[in-house]
């Protein structure tokens, strides 16, 4: 039961070599499919993400040196050579592959610390391996503790949680004031790239309603269409502030086009209803002395800025709990594949000892003919049953006693012990 | 002087000699154990979020609810009355009726961020309503279910607005911290503004709606007993004066003017008025109320 991973990520391998041995979908699919039918895996799984390019597996029975073939195959695959490979990839077995997924799961091993995404690719990698029949149960144990790590991650830890960007900071900003967004409503002031990643995130926070405006009008319509907005002229953006409970600014202007008299002129007319505004332009596009009306909330760039940067801090501060959590199910899986191992041998060696009392009892009764038929089955009956007792009492305690199974992780000693392999019934 | 007319709810059986003190009840100390520790997981699930902690902190609460309960019934058959008939079992009754109200509240919410600001009025109270001796008290002429519904509807909104109070400091500190730019590692762990504001004013609203239903509860049972809906008793004004200030609140704090942290700090102000309530109206002023 071996388990085996090879593979290269953005700390091994240059974005030029990440781009060469990454996946398609497609060739995931085919990869894993000529694994198994040339005999290398007997189970197998290719991950592949822009940042990184992974192979799992559980190669056959006896089979020697599977990461070797596994660096062949991967050069042969993508037609490099091994040099070029060399140094790139990164091999390991056993517990130190389930720690690897465990840990890319988690988020611990991304570029991004605690990225979220990767565990929705774990998953998709893994049910696509899955429909094929290309996993097996050591690979199905795995990948599923993998997911139950990473949902613990970002359930019992704050590794994920805190935005990591600027645009994402403020939209979390909001929601410290707001809540839910999907009963508030934005202005987007200018249509630039920025102002787009922040788009993109108030809708995937379900914003419930979206203006647009900006200078260029063409500009504003694109980005409204895109994303279910509306848009409103850029002459008609005074008497539109009393409209939102969030503004967004990123236009680029010399002086600030929102003076605090504009914005005490929208809050009267809103009833004094909280307002945050997030100014991301440089020059700031809001009057710094607007931060004083009341019931406003004011960031600019530098400000947010800084929010990313003690996330960062506090997410490097999660990192010990979040590994505590995979020290923890790494334990879980290893004592059921002890588990597994456990019952395999000792399935062999029943196997084994049962052939073996065959052949003894063969052996030994041949010469006493004064035995009747009655009293050879009692005789063999008897070895069996002193047999049983020897073997079963132990595999039941192996069974119920997973310390037991830590302790005797390496089954493969009982197995040269009782030269279980070369000897098969 | 006015003569000293005391009535309580309570039981009629012969009052016992002596007292007892009430801090060696199993229940009691219990019942501390499961606050103190709710209250120490609630800290550690703010300081440092996980699914254990949380579920720790509210299952602590739950069973300290319940032997709380299991101590007021205890003290009640103590003294031979209700647990609110002298200051200090009205004051455990506030407590577990605060403990109560923020659990509710924190089930409604999905939220367990206010309950390490919450659990230390309830232990406080807790202690000084058991800390002293329980003493017998002499059968009271005041008993019957409307007079039980008035003095329990009448904690109750002190509870609700003891959680309205706390709710309101809250959102003035994370205001602060939001206007600021100073939001912090915990900053981010509070509920939203707008989720505040709307809990202080279910809290209020609870409040009100409580107060009114137990005085008017209140002002019935003394018509009965005495021909007369109020004999000028100072803790009727003041708790009409703590209703007018609630209804106030609420009103105002929907208004341009006053939303916002002005709310919330005429809400911190109202609660002085119940703070006063309780304890001079309760101790001094009042001759026709006793302890609620």
């Amino acid at each position: 039961m071996e388990i085996v991973l090879i593979g290269l990520n953005h700390r091994t391998a240059s974005v030029d070599l990440r781009e060469r041995v990454a996946f398609t979908p497609e060739q995931a699919r085919e990869a894993a499919e000529q694994l198994r039918s040339r005999g290398i895996l007997e189970e197998s799984l290719v991950f592949s993400t822009c940042n990184r390019s992974e192979l799992y597996g559980v190669p056959r029975e006896n089979a020697t040196d599977s990461a070797g073939a596994l660096e062949l195959f991967v050069a042969s695959f993508h037609q490099l050579s091994l040099n070029e490979l060399d140094g790139s990839l990164y091999r390991h077995r056993d517990s130190h592959a389930v720690r690897h997924l465990f840990r890319v799961a988690a988020g611990l091993d991304s570029m991004l610390l605690g990225e979220a995404e990767i565990l929705g690719q774990v998953r998709d990698a893994y049910q696509i391996a899955l429909d094929r029949g290309e996993t097996g149960p050591v690979l199905n144990r795995m990948f599923q503790a993998a997911l139950e790590v990473g949902k613990r991650v970002r359930s019992e830890t704050e590794l994920s949680t805190r935005p990591m960007s600027v645009a994402f900071s403020g939209v979390k900003l909001a929601e410290r004031i707001f809540g839910k967004l999907n009963n508030h409503r934005a202005l987007i002031v200018g249509a630039g790239a920025t102002s787009e990643q922040v788009v993109r995130h108030l809708c995937d926070r379900g914003i419930k309603q979206l203006r647009v405006v900006n200078r260029t009008p063409e500009h504003a319509v694109d980005l409204a269409a895109r994303f279910g907005g509306e848009v409103v002229p850029w002459e008609n953006l005074a008497a539109a502030l009393d409209w939102p409970d969030l503004i967004v600014t990123s236009a680029s202007v010399r002086e600030p086009i929102l003076t605090r008299g504009i914005i005490e002129r929208a809050m009267a007319a809103r009833g004094n209803r909280a307002m945050l505004l997030i100014d991301l332009g440089v020059p700031r596009n809001v009057a710094a002395d607007a931060a004083d009306i009341y019931n406003t909330y004011l960031y600019n760039i530098d400000d947010l800025s800084e929010i990313v940067e003690q996330n960062k801090k506090a997410r490097v501060a999660e990192i010990p709990r979040a590994e505590a959590i995979v020290d923890e199910q790494i334990e879980k899986f290893l004592h059921w594949q002890a588990g597994v191992a456990a019952a395999v041998v000792l399935g062999d060696l029943r196997k084994k000892l049962a052939a073996e009392r065959e052949a003894f009892v063969q052996e030994r009764l041949a010469s006493m003919s004064h035995l009747s038929g009655e009293d050879r089955a009692q005789i063999s009956a008897m070895l069996q049953e002193i047999l049983d007792r020897v073997i079963l009492t132990p595999a039941e305690r192996m069974r119920g006693i997973p310390e037991l199974r830590r302790k005797l992780q390496n089954f493969e000693a009982i197995r040269d012990l009782f030269r279980l392999d070369r000897e098969k019934p | 002087m006015p003569t000293q007319r005391i009535f309580a709810a309570g039981g009629t059986g012969p009052v016992p000699r002596g007292c007892m003190h009430t801090m060696t009840s199993p229940y009691v100390i219990a019942t501390l154990l499961f606050y103190a520790a709710s209250l120490a997981l609630y800290i550690w699930n703010l300081r440092e979020p996980s699914r254990a902690a949380g579920v720790g902190a509210t299952s602590c609460l739950v069973a300290g609810l319940c032997l709380h309960y299991l101590a007021l019934l205890a003290r009640s058959r103590l003294i031979h009355a209700v647990p609110y008939d002298d200051l200090f079992g009205s004051l455990s009754l506030f407590a577990w009726l605060l403990a109560a109200t923020y659990l509710c509240l924190e089930a409604i919410h999905r939220r367990r961020a206010v309950g390490p600001f919450v659990l230390p009025i309830v232990l406080v109270v807790f202690l000084l309503a058991h800390l002293p001796e329980a003493r017998p008290v002499k059968a009271p002429p005041a008993q019957g279910p409307l007079f039980a519904f008035h003095v329990t509807l009448n904690i109750l909104a002190y509870s609700a607005f003891a959680i309205s109070f706390v709710l309101s400091v809250i959102f003035l500190v994370q205001n602060r911290r939001l206007r600021d730019h100073k939001l912090g590692i915990v900053g981010w762990r509070f509920p939203a503004l707008d989720v505040l504001e709307r809990m202080t004013r279910s809290s209020v609203l609870i409040g009100c709606v409580s107060l009114a239903a137990g005085m008017t509860a209140g002002l019935i049972w003394a018509h009965r007993l005495e021909g007369q809906y109020w004999d000028g008793d100072p803790k009727v004004i003041v708790t009409v004066m703590i209703l007018v200030v609630y209804v106030g609140y609420t009103l105002l704090s929907r208004t341009a003017a006053w939303r916002g942290a002005r709310a919330s700090a005429l809400c911190i102000f109202n609660f002085l008025f119940v703070v006063f309530s309780y304890s001079i109206v309760n101790r001094y002023l009042s001759h026709f109320h006793r302890y609620f």
